[in-house]
């Protein structure tokens, strides 16, 4: 099967003419390369598809009956929370698709083209977001199928959906920076499932903080998982506005969605740049 | 142009905390020749191509590729040179075809060019009939290929290939070193790391022996087989009942032999051809039947471990000492290697 023929390669004399790509074409082909892989491997959707709507299933059907909301029905209440679960997550599927590449030896070669380092960055948040996006949508398709409605006008609605991608974006930063901290997948995925699930449920994501413990409640309304919660409840009309024994950033959920992406990506920005840049230098 | 040297490494040091695992290193390669760097499991080696690849910035010193400094014109540098990394890093999940695509878009080449270039590395790599497979399907052999190709997409006049051929069968080891013996004809000038002897033998033109991240001799292969010793003349009789008689004849000849009886062999020391000459004459003179005569050089494993006081393949604890130190990307490669 193999006679390789060993003249009439590219020679050095013959060069083809190089125009460096730009950081948004050069992300453009990234994104590429990584929604081939989401092809090739759907079962990498597992957890934004599979075990998202599982999710939506085990509340709305298990929980939920046990669960009184004020104003509204469990399953409507429960959606938003939901997607913004989702979202927060989207820092796992940074971080651990950025770990791969970097332990396979794939952001090597892509360091040595003559590529904006940067675009290695912005086509994996960009293909995580993507992936995430994808899974938002199965979860609506799923939450309209059991009866979850955006009773809003197409303004409140998108700026809902908005709010959640902006998120997102704050998140992919906390993402890079645990992924170019990290040495294998594996660890990755133990530490952001250790501190993602408790950060998604000390909220209102799945139960009304009403009933909490004093202490757990300040907690739980200052996360800033509530606040996009409570905003994209709001937003889709999923819910009233909080009560008014609530914390402040419940009471100014849209605003305070808004301020938390900017500060948490100020915060985890400058982080995951310095640990990506210091990888980068061994 | 001509006269600029395709490689230079000029004093570099990469410090990983306390550990040096590179330590004043210096070296030219000039345009169109093999370089080989050669030296034990984590002798420095993959460090030093990661600085010159601009992979890793040196703690001090810089190098030039194509007459281009690493730390001050790391782009022009990229767009110079193609890497062969240690593990074979092509993407598991896309098909060769895909992944000749991916490289040679970000390399800045038109979509056109690409894709003539894909077909025709594909064609010559042997690839072709796999060209729409994904690459976890592909053998070893197979990936190293579609590596090497997708260094050469963009036609690099200056190759870095790291341990080319750690893990390969000897049949398609020596496939790529037809590959890459065929580049060095049409003109590329490669800097390939290496630990086996053999390899660097066979390819390179000057070779640079490293070790614990100095450079511990450089030189041609036969330079360096010089240094490690004479060469002896070996002669292996027909007849072991003539041993006795050839030994008195060729100790006329040399201060120092050996008799193995076993093997109806003398080995004797040489300072060169004319030694064996000599021994070949004595020995024809006297009638003596002979199955073999030749001149036996040190072997690169003989200068190393002359030069090093231990075997090439002996590093690998140092090696794991040296790669806990900082450098991490590489190590899962060697551990899966080991």
């Amino acid at each position: 099967m193999t006679s390789i023929s060993t003249t009439g390669l590219p020679t050095a004399e013959a060069r083809p003419t190089i125009n460096p790509p730009s950081l948004l074409q050069a992300s453009g082909t990234i994104v590429w390369r990584n929604l081939i892989h989401i092809k090739r491997m759907p079962e990498m959707l597992l957890d934004v598809t599979v075990q998202s709507v599982m999710f939506v299933l085990l509340f709305a059907y298990v929980f939920g009956g046990s669960i009184a909301v004020a104003g509204s029905s469990y399953r409507e209440f429960l959606l938003p929370g939901i997607m913004v679960q989702t979202m927060v997550f989207s820092s796992a599927v940074v971080a651990m698709g950025l770990t791969n590449d970097l332990q396979k030896g794939i952001v090597d070669r892509l360091k040595s083209l003559p590529i904006s380092r940067a675009s290695v960055l912005v086509g994996r948040s960009i293909s995580s977001l993507i992936h995430s996006s994808i899974g938002i949508a199965v979860m609506g398709v799923t939450g309209l199928l059991v009866g979850w409605r955006i009773r809003s006008d197409l303004a409140d609605a998108t700026l809902g959906f908005l709010l959640l991608l902006l998120f997102g974006f704050a998140m992919v930063w906390l993402g890079i920076w645990v992924g170019s901290m990290m040495r294998t997948v594996e660890a990755v995925q133990g530490l952001m499932f250790t501190v993602m699930f408790p950060l998604t449920f000390v909220a209102n994501t799945f139960a009304p903080t009403e009933n909490m413990p004093d202490w757990l409640r300040v907690i739980a309304e200052w996360n800033p998982v509530s606040s996009l919660t409570q905003a994209c409840r709001q937003l889709w009309g999923n819910a009233p506005a909080a009560p008014a024994d609530a914390a402040w950033p419940l009471q100014h959920a849209v605003l305070m969605s808004v301020v938390w992406a900017f500060v948490l990506t100020a915060i985890f920005a400058p982080l995951a740049l310095s640990a990506f840049r210091r990888r980068s230098r061994d | 142009m001509s006269s600029t040297p395709a490689v230079e490494a000029l004093d570099l040091v990469k410090r990983f905390g306390e550990n040096t695992a590179v330590d004043h290193v210096s070296f030219v390669v000039p345009q169109g020749t093999v370089l080989g760097l050669l030296g034990p499991n984590g002798a420095g080696k993959t460090t030093t191509v990661r600085m010159l690849t601009t992979l890793s910035v040196p703690t001090s010193g810089t190098g030039r590729v194509a007459g281009h400094d690493v730390v001050k014109e790391p782009d022009a540098v990229r767009r110079s040179m193609g890497l062969t990394g240690q593990a074979a890093t092509v993407d598991e999940l896309l098909t060769g075809r895909e992944n000749l695509r991916l490289i040679g878009r970000l390399s800045g080449l038109s979509r056109r060019y690409v894709a003539e270039a894909t077909d025709s590395l594909l064609e010559r790599f042997a690839l072709s009939d796999a060209a729409n497979r994904t690459v976890k399907t592909y053998s070893g052999g197979m990936r190293r290929r579609l590596d090497l190709a997708v260094s050469l997409i963009a036609a690099p006049p200056v190759l870095f290939l790291d341990e080319p051929t750690t893990g390969l069968d000897p049949r398609s080891r020596s496939e790529l070193w037809e590959v890459l013996r065929g580049l060095v004809r049409d003109g590329t000038t490669l800097l390939l790391t290496t630990q086996y002897l053999e390899e660097a033998d066979h390819l390179a033109d000057d070779i640079v022996v490293i070790d614990k991240g100095r450079v511990i001799a450089a030189g041609t292969p036969t330079q360096l087989k010089d240094q490690a010793g004479r060469a002896s003349v070996v002669l292996t009789l027909t007849n072991a009942s003539d041993l006795a008689r050839a030994a008195d004849l060729v100790r006329s000849c040399s201060p120092e032999i050996h008799v193995e009886h076993a093997a109806r062999r003398i080995t004797a020391q040489a300072g060169g051809l004319g030694d064996m000459t000599r021994i070949g004459e004595v020995i024809a003179d006297s009638g003596i039947q002979v199955d073999d005569l030749g001149l036996k050089r040190p072997s690169l494993d003989d200068v190393f471990l002359h030069l090093t006081g231990h075997r090439a393949e002996d590093g690998h604890e140092e090696a794991a000492a040296e790669d806990a130190g900082g450098h991490t990307e590489s190590d899962s490669f060697e551990e899966a290697v080991r």
